[in-house]
């Protein structure tokens, strides 16, 4: 579905990707796991068009969407939940959720979505005429995590949801995002630092160091790798 | 309750106070007769004002503090203002409309000539503000050269005009057209920056307009201007003086409305989402699937197609510009009309506009104290009431009164 080929990110001259390769298929939950600074978070700013690639490719069902805009790539599907979660703050929870579903134009539909997602996030439903700014760090990460879905993604990319979050919250959410993928068959594209929680969602994952993936293979071999285990389980 | 603590707060404030003011309001040396006059009166009055001043400021504060502690933060209770519960019953709203409409059609048989002209010039005002709005108020981009605009229609019409024998009626588009354009050409260069990067930008982009309009003689005539602009016809037939400013006048009150309904609809628009997902968040807004560019130069597109209609008018109503009228000062005004009035609300830019401009007009008296108290107000303002005077209406209670589902 998605098809990262020998992909370079420069920010200026420093480089912060070298020679990217994953592939994610159809209904997959991928996560990316590296340590501060490995390029996690480049690797999804790239995908989705905002930090663009200085070479390689970037496929989406087959369709190179490198160098599109970033409206361009949303408008194709992929969704993405920003690190830090950028909520709109002084919009209500609703606003922010019809803001997610900006590109749509089929209102019945949203409003279905929009209570597919009350269901799943009940207490957004609760807090939905509060301005997103008041909104707890639990809350406002279900409501990002919501948002996104607005979109209708075909890809969700997630940028570590579970950023400063009480441990039960993480555990939570990340239930949900399997949730996510299971019943809507959303592929999910999952940078995290929490790597051993990652790994028990993900289907397959990738382990990145210094803007270059260094392993690759299903969660639960990575799970059980001792490098991975000593660099990222503390175990 | 006062406290011992707080005297002495408002005590220290007046010390302070004395010493700052002491080379100005207490020496005056007299060049004429070579001595020093020591004015000790004006210092034990400015201790008393300041304390006084120092006191009252301090419970203000304290009041403020404590109601915003009794506020429950997990309910939107921003405050609704009077202005808005009359809005909201039907019951004031239309007696309300119906008065004011009859207000704005007689406003010219009851009024001189001199009250006429100010109000047009207030509704001017209003227009630049409902302009500056969308760019400031709704996208969040910080403009303080929105004057250029201004300019740039005023001195397309008087220069159309001068050329091309081109009337008011084919101006006033072309003149909003050509602002736009500029606006545009502003944006483009700009979309990269936000906040003090960009307030800087646009600060120079207006001084560069002005400079432009001020020393390019063989365009734009200098700082002697171009007169002999002729005022807005009306199917050919000639007007008095009088006529012609009663008719001004209510071509004003159309184009404020026009511009009401324009701007209203824009803000309910898809557009206007996307200005307010920008204002909010700029990274949220590009993984909402927003064009940044698009968004932002419409906004600055939109807002200067506003300025350079009013530019038109100004130069119609005046008859005569030149490139004093377009300084920085105007700017300013235009932006505090905005943030005074309140950001992103119509209602709000309307009142900051009457208040500000209006205002200035009646108190001439004390029009050399008027940047002293521009200056208080706004401080005033921004501390009890940072909304504005009539805050954007979206954030008090758009959604509170729809059913939920």
């Amino acid at each position: 579905m998605l098809k990262l080929i020998d992909v370079q990110t420069h920010y200026g001259k420093i480089q912060a990707l070298r020679d990217i390769n994953i592939e994610i298929h159809q209904g997959e939950i991928i996560t990316l796991i590296g340590a501060n600074g490995a390029g996690k978070s480049t690797t999804l700013m790239t995908t989705c068009g905002i930090v663009p690639p200085s070479s390689g490719d970037i496929l989406f069902n087959g369709k190179s969407i490198v160098h599109m805009n970033p409206n361009r790539i949303v408008a194709m599907g992929i969704s993405q939940v920003p690190e830090g979660r950028h909520i709109f703050p002084y919009l209500s929870v609703k606003e922010n959720l019809d803001m997610g579903a900006f590109l749509r134009d089929d209102t019945d539909q949203i409003r279905k979505d929009m209570n597919y997602v009350f269901e799943i996030f009940p207490i957004l439903a609760e807090r939905q005429h509060q301005q997103g700014g008041t909104l707890s760090g639990g809350e406002q990460q279900m409501l990002a995590i919501s948002r996104a879905l607005m979109a209708k993604p075909k890809l969700l990319l997630l940028d570590e949801p579970s950023l400063g979050l009480a441990p039960i919250i993480v555990r939570q959410i990340f239930d949900i995002i399997k949730k996510i993928n299971q019943e809507n068959n959303t592929t999910i594209f999952l940078v995290e630092q929490n790597a051993n929680l990652a790994l028990k969602v993900a289907d397959r994952g990738y382990v990145m160091e210094n803007g270059r993936i260094t392993m690759t293979d299903s969660a639960g071999n990575l799970l059980a790798n001792d490098d991975v285990r000593k660099a990222y389980l503390g175990i | 309750m006062v406290t011992f603590e707080e005297i002495k707060k408002s005590f220290l404030a007046c010390i302070w106070f004395m010493f700052l003011t002491f080379p100005i309001m207490v020496i005056r040396v007299n060049t004429v007769q070579n001595e020093i006059e020591w004015r000790w009166k004006n210092m034990i009055l400015i201790g008393i004002a300041s304390f006084i001043l120092s006191f009252f400021w301090r419970n203000l504060f304290r009041q403020k503090i404590k109601k915003g502690k009794q506020k429950d933060p997990y309910e939107n209770t921003e405050k609704i203002s009077i202005f808005q519960k009359v809005l909201k019953e039907k019951k004031y709203y239309f007696p309300g409309t119906v008065a004011l409409c009859f207000f704005v059609i007689g406003f010219p048989l009851l009024f001189s000539l001199y009250q006429i002209n100010i109000m047009i010039t207030a509704l001017i005002y209003v227009m630049l503000g409902l302009g500056l709005n969308i760019v400031v108020g709704l996208a969040g981009l910080l403009d303080l050269g929105y004057v250029a605009f201004y300019a740039v229609g005023a001195y397309s019409y008087a220069l159309l005009h001068y050329h091309f024998g081109i009337g008011f009626w084919i101006a006033l588009p072309l003149g909003g057209l050509l602002s736009a354009f500029f606006g545009i050409l502003l944006g483009y260069p700009v979309l990269r920056l936000r906040g003090d990067y960009l307030a800087i930008v646009t600060l120079g982009f207006g001084e560069i307009i002005r400079l432009i309009l001020e020393n390019w003689n063989e365009f734009s005539f200098g700082p002697s201007g171009i007169a002999n602009i002729p005022r807005p016809g009306f199917f050919g037939i000639k007007m008095s003086l009088e006529g012609h400013t009663i008719y001004l006048y209510y071509l004003m009150i159309l184009l404020v409305l026009f511009t009401i309904f324009v701007v209203n609809r824009l803000q309910n628009s898809r557009i206007g989402r996307a200005w307010i997902a920008l204002r909010e968040d700029e990274i949220a807004c590009q993984a909402m699937g927003i064009d940044k560019a698009k968004t932002k130069l419409t906004a600055f597109a939109l807002g200067a197609t506003w300025a350079g209609m009013g530019g038109v008018i100004f130069a119609a109503k005046t008859t005569f510009i030149n490139p004093a009228s377009f300084t920085i000062w105007e700017s300013i005004i235009i932006l505090c009309i905005v943030v005074l009035g309140g950001m992103g609300s119509i209602f709000g830019v309307i009142s900051g506009a009457m208040i500000l401009i209006l205002l200035p007009e009646y108190l001439r008296a004390f029009s050399e104290y008027r940047m002293l108290i521009f200056g208080v107000v706004l401080v005033v303002m921004m501390i009890f009431r940072p909304g504005g005077i009539i805050p954007d209406i979206r954030r008090a209670y758009k959604y509170k009164s729809k059913e939920t589902h």
